[in-house]
């Protein structure tokens, strides 16, 4: 009785050992580093490692070591001047094919690493760094698609002279017809030709019918949006230099950013949101600005744009080109230390440009910098989207000689905003405008101090229970104390091994797992003791109190189980964290209170005749 | 064989139920009011709006900062300090210009040099739905646990279970209203763990009471519920306290953000001690369970007989 056969403990030490060597990871330290990457499509490779050895070794920069782990490379430093002075380095030596991020890397020894030892990966509010929610504003990319559905139905019906007017209302397409005859030789048209538009319901008349766009083409407009502001987002990203940056859809028309260690936030917050794009159009000259505004009348193929500071001009509305065909930015001073954009077009804009300025050499040209925002506003307790379009001109100058696709603009006020304008324009502009819906940044101080109390009372709580037990129940304390220490490693080693994020309400999942793992132990104790009261036979009362224990603490635990993975699947953020833990804090107690503290018993009690149970 | 002849304290939990009901319907009353009266101090994950944590290097002067706030015309802003004087929270309810540009103008306002320790911004739309998704959170926990016990049990513990938990979640709840604590995101975590906590408490309970009724010839069911509540006694009381002690470490060490969250847990542990003793069990005595309702089905019974 009370004995457990040997490969019973043999896979116990087994399953012990596997898990302790995973939770190993955690103890090694971390490096100071930086993580050089490839952007876009690019891998970085054997051959980029050594450039980039070369190329500190150089500048005379000692590094601890440089490895390619993952398609990134990994230089490590002893100390954090040479880490941001070889930073400094990397970023000018290094094309904008790479991402270089400054990086914490853990040093865990290659044996570990090789059999794939992780750390676990600590959550913003440990590490520092920032979380946004960005909100796609999709009445905008309805809009824009009705829009687009505009032109194609015009240019559709045109053809066959079908229509008499058409027009946008709300979310409809209203065409107005001659005959009854053209209207039904419309509608056979549009099915055939642009299944995406639906007739409306109740808006068919004699003369009119409505279309409105499919709810399919509605919802793939509304993806295609969503996608293309994602990988737009990502340029960003890469752009700004961070380290494992988390960029993933949430929902339907949302997206959640997350900057480990990024310090500027206000910067992060103006590039990631900022819906900005350039157009370049020649400046009316014929016609008086002033003469415009005191009339009321604009002259036709013109309108009235202001400067920053408030200056009106007459510009032309057809558009040269614009940010759509710029494939290349970069920021510098120009020769009069004045901040300027050089600009690399794609060949039809270098075209289109060329052709401009060989028409109007001696003319001017404008570059206007356009910005959408949009803004949830509370409005009599009401949130309001409100949408402003800013468009001001950055400088209007005279056409000196012909140029095509390489040129440079100036006029911005600042080094900042040059450096801000060229980063927009490299990486692409948003098809929808987005707006941050929540931020949370956590300060690297605070990340410190939130890991130090969070270890601290980890510590502390598992210390007073270890005393507590062994107090209480002696021997069979001390038991639960092994077991509830395994219990521990455990927790530890399944968050590396799945690389689930630990956040603090994380561990103040484990800290309550700690608390709560011993019930198991405690169920059962207790039950021991019950059983020997009424029965003398001590290894039955062993086996007896186990066994009855045993369905009690299934029920608690699988109870407690639904409440925590109900936490796991409708929370966010925080209460997630606080699940995760919870969850595999339950399944691994029950191993460890119930198995382990079993199979230890058994080999201090089992078989042997006992008078006296320390218990 | 009695209890008291194997030295197990015999306490009439059963007999006194009365004063309990009179004891928990104080306390509903008391949180309900308050609940209704002033409600919860709902933090900004719930109501939206702006949270700056500031670190200063000697003892911030919160009358500068306020009046810096008000002459750049912040409406409705909250500056206090959090944990020590060296630090400094500042809250600003959801206003016109409620962006998440905000937080970045007010700490350029307030200068150089300051450690910024946490911002935390939440659009209007955002609160209102993590407000509703956090009561659903909680009524789907309740709907799970419902049929989990219906389904192991009998639909009075079912009851009992549910009695329990909305009792200990009311109390809780009304202890923060009270007091008037910031209620925020890990609070509500809190509160759902609690749901966790007191159910487990109750389950083991409920075990042994429906062991007890198998065991015994006793039909009469109130010596057999007491019965079960003082054998399970100790391991109440142990677990309890194991858990308090985690629970005040993580108080006391565990730091600002994680203090609420803490006392949440130590209150719902207490009073989901108290109501797996008290409400649960009188609950189900309430609702009349006997020994009929404990035999197991047909298929039970098999699976009891095949059991060495």
């Amino acid at each position: 009785m009370n004995h457990y056969a040997a490969w019973k403990n043999i896979l116990i030490v087994f399953f012990l050992f596997i898990l302790g060597l995973f939770a190993l990871p955690n103890l090694y330290g971390s490096d100071l580093a930086i993580q050089i990457s490839g952007s876009g499509n690019y891998d970085v490779s054997q051959r980029d490692l050594d450039k980039i050895k070369d190329t500190l070794s150089d500048s005379g920069v000692g590094f601890k070591s440089i490895s390619l782990e993952d398609k990134n490379v990994l230089v490590r430093f002893n100390d954090s001047q040479t880490q941001l002075s070889s930073k400094a380095i990397l970023k000018d030596s290094l094309t904008r094919n790479y991402v270089v991020a400054l990086n914490l890397a853990p040093s865990i020894p290659q044996w570990l690493s090789g059999i794939g030892g992780k750390a676990m990966s600590l959550g913003l509010d440990l590490r520092g760094g920032v979380h946004f929610l960005l909100e796609v504003d999709m009445n905008a990319v309805t809009t824009m698609a009705l829009d687009r559905y505009y032109n194609e139905l015009r240019a559709e019906l045109r053809k066959d002279k079908l229509y008499k007017k058409i027009r946008k209302e709300d979310n409809l397409l209203l065409v107005s017809f001659k005959s009854e005859e053209l209207k039904n030789e419309a509608k056979k048209v549009i099915k055939n030709d642009l299944p995406d538009l639906v007739i409306a319901e109740g808006t068919e008349q004699e003369l009119e019918l409505g279309f409105e766009i499919s709810a399919t083409a509605q919802a793939d407009a509304k993806l295609g949006a969503l996608k293309q502001n994602i990988t737009t987002l990502r340029n960003r990203v890469n752009e700004l230099g961070v380290a494992e940056p988390i960029i993933q859809q949430q929902g339907t028309e949302r997206i959640v950013v997350q900057l480990p260690g990024v310090q500027d936030t206000a910067r992060a917050k103006e590039i990631l949101g900022a819906v900005a794009t350039i157009e370049f159009r020649m400046v009316d000259e014929k016609n008086d600005v002033q003469t415009a505004i005191q009339s009321g009348k604009t002259p036709t193929g013109s309108k009235i744009y202001k400067f920053k500071d408030g200056r009106p001009l007459l510009l032309k509305t057809n558009v040269i080109t614009t940010g759509e065909n710029i494939v290349d930015a970069s920021s510098s001073m120009d020769e009069n230390n004045q901040p300027s954009v050089s600009i690399v077009l794609d060949s039809s804009g270098g075209r289109s440009m060329l052709d401009t300025t060989k028409e109007f050499l001696g003319y001017r040209m404008a570059v206007v910098f356009i910005e959408n925002q949009v803004e949830t506003v509370m409005e009599d307790g009401v949130a309001v989207k409100k949408r402003t379009k800013t468009q001001d001109i950055i400088n209007a100058a005279t056409i000196q000689g012909t140029f095509s696709n390489r040129f440079q603009i100036t006029g911005l006020d600042s080094a900042r905003e040059a450096t801000n304008l060229a980063l927009l324009l490299r990486a692409g502009s948003l098809s929808a405008p987005v707006e941050i819906i929540e931020e949370r940044t956590i300060g690297p101080s605070l990340g410190a101090d939130n890991i130090q109390k969070g270890l601290i009372s980890v510590l502390v709580g598992f210390a007073l229970v270890l005393i507590f037990m062994a107090w209480r129940y002696r021997v069979f304390g001390l038991v639960a104390n092994l077991a509830l220490t395994l219990n521990l490693i455990t927790i530890i080693s399944i968050l590396s091994l799945i690389q689930a994020t630990l956040t603090l309400p994380g561990i103040a999942g484990i800290v309550l797992t700690v608390g709560m793992a011993v019930d198991a132990n405690v169920l059962i104790f207790e039950r021991i003791k019950e059983e020997m009261r009424s029965s003398k036979n001590i290894q039955k009362a062993i086996s007896s109190g186990y066994e009855k224990a045993l369905l009690t603490i299934a029920d608690a635990n699988i109870t407690t189980l639904i409440a925590s993975i109900v936490l796991f699947s409708f929370g966010t953020g925080p209460i997630k964290g606080f699940a995760v833990t919870l969850t595999i804090g339950i399944i691994t107690s029950m191993f460890t209170a119930i198995i382990v503290s079993r199979a230890i018993i058994n080999l201090i009690y089992g078989g042997k005749k006992v008078e006296e149970l320390a218990i | 064989m009695s209890l008291r002849s194997l030295n197990i304290p015999v306490i009439d939990f059963v007999g006194k139920r009365k004063i309990a009901l009179i004891f928990s319907a104080m306390l509903l009353i008391a949180s309900i009011a308050s609940l209704g009266l002033q409600g919860l101090k709902f933090g900004i994950d719930f109501t939206g709006g702006t949270l700056i944590e500031l670190g200063y290097e000697k003892t911030a002067d919160l009358e500068n900062i306020r009046t810096k706030l008000a002459e750049a015309e912040y409406e409705g802003a909250n500056v206090q300090y959090f944990g020590s004087d060296t630090e400094v929270l500042i809250q600003l309810e959801p206003q016109a210009t409620s962006s998440a540009k905000l937080s970045s103008s007010i700490i350029r306002m307030l200068g150089d040099g300051i450690d910024v320790r946490r911002v935390e911004f939440v659009g209007p739309k955002v609160g209102e739905e993590l407000t509703n998704d956090g009561g659903l959170a909680m009524l789907y926990a309740l709907i799970g646990i419902l049929i989990y016990v219906a389904f192991r049990f009998e639909y009075r513990f079912a009851l009992g279970s549910i009695a329990a938990i909305v009792h200990d979640v009311i109390i809780t709840l009304g202890v923060f209203s009270i007091l008037q604590i910031e209620f925020d995101l890990t609070v509500l975590a809190a509160i759902l763990a609690v749901i966790g906590y007191s159910l487990n408490d109750t389950i083991v309970v409920f075990d042994r009471i429906r062991e007890n009724f198998l065991a015994t010839r006793h039909v009469e069911p109130e010596p057999i519920v007491n019965e079960a509540l003082n054998q399970t006694l100790s391991r109440t009381i142990m677990t309890s306290l194991t858990t308090l002690l985690v629970l005040l470490a993580l108080f006391y060490l565990g730091g600002e953000v994680i203090n609420s969250f803490a006392g949440a847990l130590i209150v719902g542990v207490v009073i989901g001690t108290y109501s797996s003793i008290y409400v649960a069990s009188s609950m189900i005595l309430a609702l009349g369970i006997s020994k009929e309702d404990m035999l197991p089905s047909e298929k039970e019974k098999k699976e009891i007989d095949a059991r060495p």
